[in-house]
């Protein structure tokens, strides 16, 4: 019941940072020098054609009803039109989103399913040769810039062994087109294409292991010190005075309550995730919001702009919200207190 | 005294902390006969923890060493016997109860899933197995016999949803799970208010009463010796200054250090202490 | 009164700062990073002098030696319009220092009394503060610098601006933390019966605890900095050529992969190293102040 109401109140917070993002982000691509729709038309646009366009944009209304009519907009999930195109921005952010997303969660899968464990070892081999290496692992990996990572992999997957292809989400003229989730790995099972499956995974590898480094390196660096500060506990000393083998408490009774410095990491550092997923997007040539945005962002169309920065923090929020009902399930205590700490 | 349940035998460890070797307990020596309750008592930072520890296996090694001596259980020396042998012994026939009941107590885990977990693994190393259900139906007995009034209610429930008391009662049944000959207690209650810690001291006699069990009170404070023990060993420094029958000790108390322990005693005995003890090493 | 008060407490701090000396330059990690800090800080600032072509950081063009491979001559070889690359490596360790400390240097202060304020006062001006911080987190700093890029025009200035419009948060969610808990401490109430003024309290008593948390934040935060920074102008959003830039060149040089591979991944390690000696030197402060909270 605690619980219920501590995941009620951080919606409502959630909902509260979308709506003062959007004003944010609304007063930086509107109460800046120049007129959005002279900046999209560009300096050979006649006034007519710029007069044309502010009319059916809505851009020649007061500022305040502009930003009513964007709330309005955003609630009904419709992000406005493009200045260049005039097509929807939500159309083609739905197109793009379902490969940034694809690529986001695979990188989480990496980071966790590799960080976690790397933590544990460095953990339960403290100020050992196997933490030592761990440790060298995660600064090198936090380091690391995204995009370098992602050339270097290029190089050695794709130039040196040959083995991995470089580009792309799927080979070219691929007859299959992800058409329900839009996530390719689970469209081609839902199709029963186990071909597209794998075709999807090796397109999909290096893009997510380049993303994925810096977060793992930070779990692993989470973990470890989670788990350190656990095993000093005295109910991890009473676990061993019973009897309890030690893989289980490293593997359950410590390993449990260590979880939510992790998570919590996981769900604050996801802004710079995102963000670092804009280049590894585009040196894979990844179809996803990267390639849009920075198109759109060199266009100096501002709507579309805002429509790509509200989808961010739109998922950011709701990543948070997940992990928060994470915490949840991980730590009694936070379902009893019904509050984190 | 060769025929004591337990008997520490000479015991001297030593700490190592950045290259430093610095000894803690100096030829320790005490034995606990079968069904006697013993206490072992000393202030604060006088090595009580530290022989508890050895006699259960917790030390760390390092830093710890044990430089001499032995440890018999049974008339077995627990410090060389194998490995797999040591540990059908403790946690099950030789148990304790820990000190602390909020922070001994896993807070991410019911109590049931805690206390089948150490009654699951405690049955695999004696080569006894037990359904989940006929563990579960022990855990709720051994709760039951810690008269807690309902167990059902406790077993089902997170650390956090229970009082300090209740808490150490689960500790306390933890300890009786495997049905031990020996008890040691290292402070029990003391994180306690005053009269839940008189609560818990007297279920912990009651209980190795009825079934005669031996008990080792391990404890800084005289006023817990005078009602649990008959038996007193006085620790200092590392040593053992003093030993004798409770009666004995208050009575005529040999050595200066006792004298001091028996005039802190506060009058109501089972006082709360001003300090908190010992920070956990 | 109050100058006795600091007295008595900074004499001991004093005398541990040989015994602090000690324990990091026992700190392989910790000596490391700041050696490599020290490297990169002092070739950024000799550059013009001890830099083997310093007149390649311009416009040259010397068609005759471009992509040439690492050599005695080119240590990092040449790019594809001739130039040294070790030569623009070292200027471009200009650029992103700079930027760090920009960044840093508005980041740190706003966010830190925001910090403070928000965690000794609570009430209002917290939930205010601190939901401001929320939002701010939402936003990706490289999305953000995109963002102000496509408005204002793509430069240094912009995108710095628009990073430090972001850091602050980390700063404030850390100092608030800290200043939460010290607010019930002793000398801060201490300070509260003394009718000392909140000045006082926020910066004479509460503040100097959070030094050594700032410190390793900063180092770490350095890196990060750098990190963001390189990104943009990986993508075209940083300073504009002919200035040499590191995350610059290797969008550049990364045209001429794989058979002109230094162009590129020689100035990407050297981003790395700058990352990794600021990173390193962190975690040794961490280890030293004893602050593992701090990431
Ligand atoms: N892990 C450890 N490392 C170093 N010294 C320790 C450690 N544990 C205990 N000691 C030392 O052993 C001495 C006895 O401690 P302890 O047995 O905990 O005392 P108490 O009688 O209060 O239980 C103390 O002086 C303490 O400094
Ligand atoms: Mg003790």
């Amino acid at each position: 019941m605690e619980f219920l109401r501590f995941l009620l109140r951080r919606v409502l917070w959630s909902l509260l940072v979308l709506v003062g993002l959007s004003m944010v982000i609304f007063i930086i691509a509107r109460a800046v020098p120049g007129d959005p729709a002279r900046m999209a038309l560009g300096p050979t646009a006649t006034q007519e054609q710029v007069a044309d366009l502010q009319k059916k944009l809505g851009l020649d209304r007061p500022i305040v009803q502009q930003y009513g009519l964007f709330i309005a907009g955003l609630a009904h999930g419709d992000l406005g039109r493009s200045l260049l195109t005039e097509r929807p921005v939500n159309d083609d952010i739905r197109d793009t989103f379902a490969a940034t997303l694809e690529l986001v969660l695979a990188t989480i899968f990496i980071a966790v399913v590799l960080g976690v464990p790397l933590g544990v070892v460095a953990a339960y081999w403290k100020d050992r040769w196997p933490d030592n290496v761990v440790r060298i692992v995660a600064i090198f990996s936090a380091v690391t810039p995204s995009f370098f990572l992602a050339l270097l992999l290029q190089i050695l997957a794709g130039y040196v062994l040959h083995i991995l292809p470089t580009t792309g989400r799927l080979p070219p003229n691929f007859d299959f087109a992800p058409t329900h989730t839009g996530l390719v790995l689970i469209d081609s099972l839902i199709a029963l294409r186990p071909d597209a499956f794998l075709e999807g995974l090796r397109y999909l590898l290096l893009p997510a292991i380049a993303l994925a480094a810096a977060t793992m390196g930070q779990m692993a660096r989470i973990t470890r010190s989670s788990m350190i500060d656990v095993s000093s506990q005295d109910y991890i000393e009473a676990s061993r005075a019973f009897g309890v083998p030690e893989w289980v408490r490293v593997c359950k009774y410590m390993l449990r309550p260590s979880f939510v410095p992790p998570l919590t990491i996981l769900g604050l550092e996801f802004a710079s995730l995102i963000g670092n997923a804009f280049v590894v997007e585009l040196v894979f040539a990844w179809p996803g919001m990267a390639a849009y945005g920075i198109r759109t962002i060199l266009q100096k169309d501002l709507n579309a702009v805002m429509g790509v920065v509200m989808v961010s923090g739109v998922f950011f929020v709701l990543v948070n919200l997940v992990i928060d009902l994470l915490v949840g399930l991980v730590d009694p205590r936070v379902r009893i207190r019904g509050s984190r700490q | 005294m060769t025929d004591a349940l337990l008997s520490v035998r000479n015991l001297s460890v030593a700490f190592t902390t950045y290259g430093r070797t610095q000894p803690v307990l100096h030829g320790v020596s005490l034995d606990v006969p079968a069904r006697s309750h013993v206490a072992l008592v000393g202030e604060s930072g006088s090595g009580k923890t530290v022989t508890m520890k050895s006699i259960m296996g917790l030390l760390h090694m390092p830093p710890a060493s044990i430089s001499s001596g032995a440890i018999l259980y049974d008339g077995r020396d627990l410090l060389t016997m194998p490995r797999r042998e040591r540990l059908k012994l403790t946690g099950t026939d030789m148990s304790m109860v820990f000190q602390d009941p909020m922070s001994s107590l896993n807070p991410v885990f019911t109590i049931a899933d805690q206390m089948s977990t150490i009654l699951k693994y405690a049955d695999k190393r004696l080569g006894r197995s037990r359904s989940r259900r006929q563990r579960m139906d022990r855990v709720l007995e051994v709760l039951g016999q810690v008269r807690m009034r309902e167990p059902e209610r406790v077993a089902r429930s997170y650390p956090i949803m229970l009082s300090g008391g209740m808490r150490q009662r689960v500790l306390i049944a933890m300890a009786l799970l495997s049905e031990p000959r020996l008890l040691i207690a290292d402070e029990p209650g003391t994180a306690l208010d005053v009269t839940t810690q008189a609560q818990i001291l007297k279920l912990l006699k009651d209980l190795v009463e009825e079934r005669g069990l031996a008990l080792l009170m391990i404890t800084h404070n005289l006023g817990v010796v005078r009602e649990t023990s008959d038996y007193v060993y006085v620790m200092h420094k590392g040593k053992v200054v003093e030993e004798a029958p409770t009666a004995e000790l208050f009575a005529a108390p040999k050595v200066a250090y006792t004298r001091a322990l028996i005039d802190a005693v506060p009058r109501l005995t089972g006082a709360r202490p001003t300090q908190r003890m010992e920070a956990a090493p | 009164m109050s100058d006795e008060l600091t007295l008595a407490e900074d004499a001991p701090r004093l005398s541990s700062a040989y015994q602090s000396w000690y324990r990091f330059s026992r700190n392989p990690t910790a000596m490391i990073g700041l050696v490599i800090v020290a490297v990169c800080v002092l070739a950024a600032i000799l550059a013009p002098w001890i830099t083997p072509h310093p007149d390649h950081v311009g416009a040259v063009v010397n068609f005759r030696a471009r992509h040439l491979p690492p050599s005695a001559d080119y240590w990092f070889g040449t790019d594809n319009v001739g130039r040294d690359i070790f030569t623009r490596v070292i200027f471009g360790f200009r650029i992103s220092l700079m930027l760090a400390v920009v960044v840093l240097g508005t980041a740190i202060p706003i966010g830190t009394i925001l910090g403070l304020m928000a965690g000794y006062f609570g009430g209002w001006v917290e939930i205010v503060f601190m939901r401001f911080t929320d939002i701010a987190l939402a936003i990706p700093p490289l999305v953000m610098a995109l963002a102000v890029a496509a408005v204002l025009s793509p430069d240094l200035v912009n995108s710095m601006l628009a990073i430090a419009a972001l850091w602050w948060t980390w700063h404030t969610r850390l100092i608030y933390s800290i200043t939460r808990q010290l607010r019930t401490r002793e000398f801060v109430e201490a300070a509260e019966t003394l009718g000392a003024s909140k000045f006082h309290i926020l910066f004479r008593e509460i503040l100097p605890n959070c030094v050594s948390a700032i410190a390793v934040k900063t180092s770490l935060d350095c890196g990060f900095v750098i990190l963001v920074g390189a990104s943009l102008s990986f993508l075209g959003l940083g300073i504009q050529p002919p200035t040499p830039d590191l995350g610059t060149m290797v969008a550049s040089g990364s045209a001429f992969l794989p058979d002109y591979w230094w162009e590129s991944v020689l100035p990407g390690c050297a981003i790395l190293f700058v990352a990794l000696g600021f990173n390193l030197l962190g975690d040794g402060l961490r280890d030293l102040y004893d602050v593992e909270n701090v990431r």
